[in-house]
């Protein structure tokens, strides 16, 4: 096998890492694309945030980069009608299900939601859906810092350095359909489990679900 | 490995023996019970003790036999007598009456009672055969050959017919043969898709791993459908045999039926099945005396819809969350344990049998071109002959409804027709030539699906149909992916805000918009057929969207927020007083003339009264919109 193979992101020729994907091969030639839920280590990508489709040539519907492995002579388009109409629509119904009160998030300004809106022109308000409302108790029991569900867009990436990184397992996802969440076991207050507070899922947090209590706001 | 002609040695003395037993058994006269789920409910179970009791009184020596479903399911109760010097005879809508008469004038006397009978089963000169009726002519049973007229829980009934004898020539050849003759016949699973079974056998063959993995998915999850459940209950033993010889094909030595847990006569039909294959050396080690070994077991599954998804399926048989993953890999790489998997529905097992004994000709020499061999479906809603029915693919709906089907009942007018259950679509009037096979039918809007095929009349409203079949998969979806999860809760308010009314052209733009979104951005296969019954209706009854909310009126009379509930004064009778004890919220008065009214500020709009009052007067009537003529209101409270 070659050390590498060339593929064509937006016009541009780059070579990448034989199996890679996609999504990391475009974001290690600083091709933006957006993304939540993906984490480069996972072998079997998450694909549940729904927001890196690309078009690839040959392929006549977009796909989401973060499945596709890289192929000698790839071709990929980063914006379409199709690929811009569908990110559009995710990005909007992720939006329907987040506290979109910025100004008193820890993360403004350092936001993945906010990231997108500004690369891809998105407004950062509720648009064509009406906010779903749900509604969930804050769990400030730790001491550093503070989990709050309302923000929780469900990427999963503080599920991987939990378990991955702290090999903790404080975290995991519960329930099905529109009452996913992400929760502890028993849905307990974290104080109440075995955390240690390595926070090292506070700085995986790519919006502000989970924050150090020292940058909130209010 | 194969030692030449040994498992067709065996096999003869295998079937020989069985089928001198089968034969002894048949030199009495027999009733055959259809004891499937749909017979039991229909009440087979106390036909069945009604037989045992008139037999038994009579002192008559007569074996009662359950059986499966013949498809016949609109005549249940159904009973087949089979009396030496007479043809079998099939009769339905069984009771304690009727049974009765059957024992005393035909298994005692000799009279065959025709009046009763809905056919026979051989040719003969006294009555007609099913083949006889437009339903015979238009069906052509393959997979569904047997079902309901052998004795499920015997193997020998099935190894009497040749059953297994596909296994014993299969194992007498190479591997490949299987597999080629497979290839060779196109055949198509028939889980909804429609994916070449034999290039998904081949992947898995192909595969150098050594531990590999044969499963067959039997979690049907459609409302209104019942063809893997008939299949698993009533024939056993074809879908074993199916799966053994995919398992010889790829090389696999263990392999799993995911039967869900509400099928729990099909789940014991099959662990029996496996037994009794077991015994005769048809499961298990070297079968057959050859070295070829394989096993089964039964997964119950829990319920949940997306199980049947094939990625869910493997995750929630590893004891993890039933939740779809990303493809690829797909499954014949990297399925069941990580090991190469081959994941098929229960027909397309089923067929295999078939076409290793008949040959890829035979089974190309049925159907269509591209969708060979036949299609089955479980055909309910408004229609005669709801029930089980298999015709070749290429046949057209209009003959499925109109012959096999025999049309809807008197007085009701065809609307749609939904195919393929909350991933499928409904198709009006002018799409009933379509004929039936996996790309005619994606086409038009609709799937094949696994088989779901609903009858809908003038009374039945499409934005409901479709906010029923939402509200389905919303409730079944996982949450795992953001446009499911999301776009499927959206789209099912604003369905919900339609039926109420609610809306504007605006609003149906955006659920068409979010519908095809959905449909193109999700990650599995439910989110992604999730809006089929949604883009379907808005396509084909889009006046229907429209009446509802530009003018507030509910065409089919259905939507509850947009009718009322109206007592017709000339037809009211001053001497009757039924619906006022029918009506929960005492909304019911009589007025100073004796007749009745309704309150509509108390009417919750339960239809009791309406289907309480007498056929004789009729007098209830549903209004939409919910305004009542000026003449109307004066009378009205």
């Amino acid at each position: 096998m070659s050390e590498h193979v060339n593929i064509t992101i937006d016009d541009r020729e780059i070579k990448v890492r034989p199996g890679e994907k996609l999504l990391w091969a475009a974001l290690e030639n600083d091709i933006y694309i957006p993304h939540l839920c993906a984490i480069k280590e996972e072998s079997r990508p998450n694909a549940s945030c729904r927001l890196c489709f690309v078009e690839i040539d040959g392929i006549d519907y977009p796909v989401a980069a973060c499945t596709r492995q890289v192929e000698e002579g790839m071709v990929v388009k980063t914006r379409s009608t199709k690929v811009d109409r569908l990110v559009k629509t995710a990005f909007e119904l992720l939006l329907s299900d987040h506290n979109l009160k910025c100004s008193e998030c820890p993360a403004n300004r350092n936001c993945a939601l906010q990231r997108i809106a500004k690369e891809r022109g998105l407004k950062l308000k509720h648009n064509r859906f009406k906010p779903i409302g749900r509604e969930f108790e804050l769990d400030d029991s730790p001491a550093e810092f503070a989990f709050d569900r309302s923000r929780c867009v469900l990427c999963g990436q503080c599920i991987w350095a939990d378990r991955v990184g702290a090999e903790a397992w404080i975290f995991g996802f519960a329930n099905r359909g529109i009452d996913r969440v992400v929760t502890t076991f028993n849905n307990l207050p974290l104080a109440e489990l075995k955390c240690n507070e390595c926070t090292l899922c506070v700085d995986a947090c790519p919006v502000g679900a989970l924050y150090y209590k020292r940058e909130q706001k209010v | 490995m194969v030692t030449a002609n040994k498992p067709q040695d065996n096999y003869k003395k295998m079937f020989e023996q069985a089928r001198e037993q089968v034969q002894s058994r048949q030199e009495k006269s027999r009733v055959l019970i259809g004891t499937a789920s749909c017979g039991l409910a229909a009440g087979a179970e106390q036909v069945k003790e009604s037989f045992c009791r008139e037999i038994e009184s009579r002192g008559l020596d007569v074996e009662i036999i359950e059986v499966g479903c013949i498809g016949h399911c609109y005549a249940e109760p159904l009973a087949i007598i089979d009396k030496p010097g007479f043809p079998p005879v099939c009769y339905g809508y069984l009771d304690e009456g009727l049974v009765h008469r059957l024992v005393e004038d035909f298994i005692a006397g000799d009279d065959p009672s025709y009046e009763y009978a809905l056919a026979a089963l051989e040719r003969n000169d006294e009555f007609p055969t099913f083949e006889d009726f437009p339903r015979g002519v238009y069906e052509k049973k393959v997979i569904l050959e047997n079902c309901g007229l052998t004795d499920f829980s015997k193997i020998e009934s099935y190894i009497a017919r040749e059953g297994y004898s596909a296994l014993a020539k299969a194992l007498s050849e190479e591997p490949k043969q299987v597999l080629e003759e497979v290839k060779a016949a196109r055949l198509r699973g028939r889980g909804g898709a429609g994916f070449p079974a034999g290039t998904k056998w081949e992947a898995c063959m192909n595969s150098s791993d050594d531990e590999k993995y044969v499963i067959c998915n039997a979690d049907e999850g459609d409302p209104g459908a019942f063809m893997d459940r008939s299949i698993l209950e009533s024939d056993p033993h074809l879908v074993l045999e199916g799966m053994i010889l995919c398992a010889y094909a790829v090389g696999a030595r263990q392999g799993y039926l995911y039967i869900r847990a509400e099928y729990p006569r099909a789940v014991e039909h099959i662990q029996k099945a496996i037994e009794e294959a077991r015994k005769k050396q048809l499961l298990g080690s070297s079968i057959l005396g050859t070295g070829f070994s394989f096993d089964l077991q039964v997964f119950q599954g829990s319920g949940a819809f997306i199980c049947g998804e094939a990625t869910a399926l493997v995750n929630s048989m590893e004891g993890k969350m039933g939740m779809p993953e990303s493809r690829p890999p797909r499954l014949v790489e990297h399925g069941f344990r990580g090991k190469p998997t081959v994941l098929n529905n229960v027909k397309t097992f089923a067929y295999v049998p078939l076409i290793v004994n008949r040959g890829a000709k035979w089974f190309k020499g049925i159907g269509t071109p591209d969708s060979p061999g036949t299609a089955v479906f479980s055909l309910v809603g408004k229609i005669n002959n709801t029930g089980l029915v298999e015709v070749p693919m290429g046949t057209t709906l209009r003959q499925l409804i109109e012959e096999v089907g025999d049309g809807l009942p008197e007085g009701r007018e065809f609307k749609a027709v939904q195919i393929g259950g909350p991933s499928g679509g409904c198709l009006p009037e002018s799409a009933l030539d379509v004929p039936i096979d996996f790309d005619s039918l994606h086409e038009a809007g609709a799937i094949m699906g696994s088989g779901g095929l609903v009858v809908m009349d003038q009374d039945d409203c499409m934005v409901a149909v479709a906010r029923y079949f939402l509200e389905f998969t919303q409730h079944e979806s996982c949450g795992k992916c953001t446009f499911c999860r999301l776009g499927t809760k959206h789209m099912l308010d604003i369905l919900t805000g339609i039926t109420r009314g609610q809306g504007d052209d605006q609003t149906l733009q955006l659920l068409k918009e979010l519908s095809e979104d959905v449909r193109d951005g999700s990650l599995c296969n439910l989110g992604c057929t999730a809006p089929n019954p949604v883009l379907t209706t808005l396509k084909y009854f889009h006046d229907e969207y429209k009446a509802h909310i530009e003018e507030g009126r509910c065409p089919a009379l259905v939507c509850r927020d947009l009718i009322l509930y109206y007592i017709e004064p000339p037809k009211c009778s001053k001497l009757c007083n039924v619906c006022v004890g029918s009506c929960p919220t005492e909304a019911i008065y009589t007025r100073d003339d004796g007749l009745k009214a309704i309150d509509q500020d108390k009417c919750v709009k339960c239809d009791n009264c309406r289907k309480a009052c007498p056929p004789e007067y009729n007098a209830v009537i549903k209004l939409s919109p919910p305004v009542l003529p000026a003449e109307k209101e004066r009378k009205a409270k």
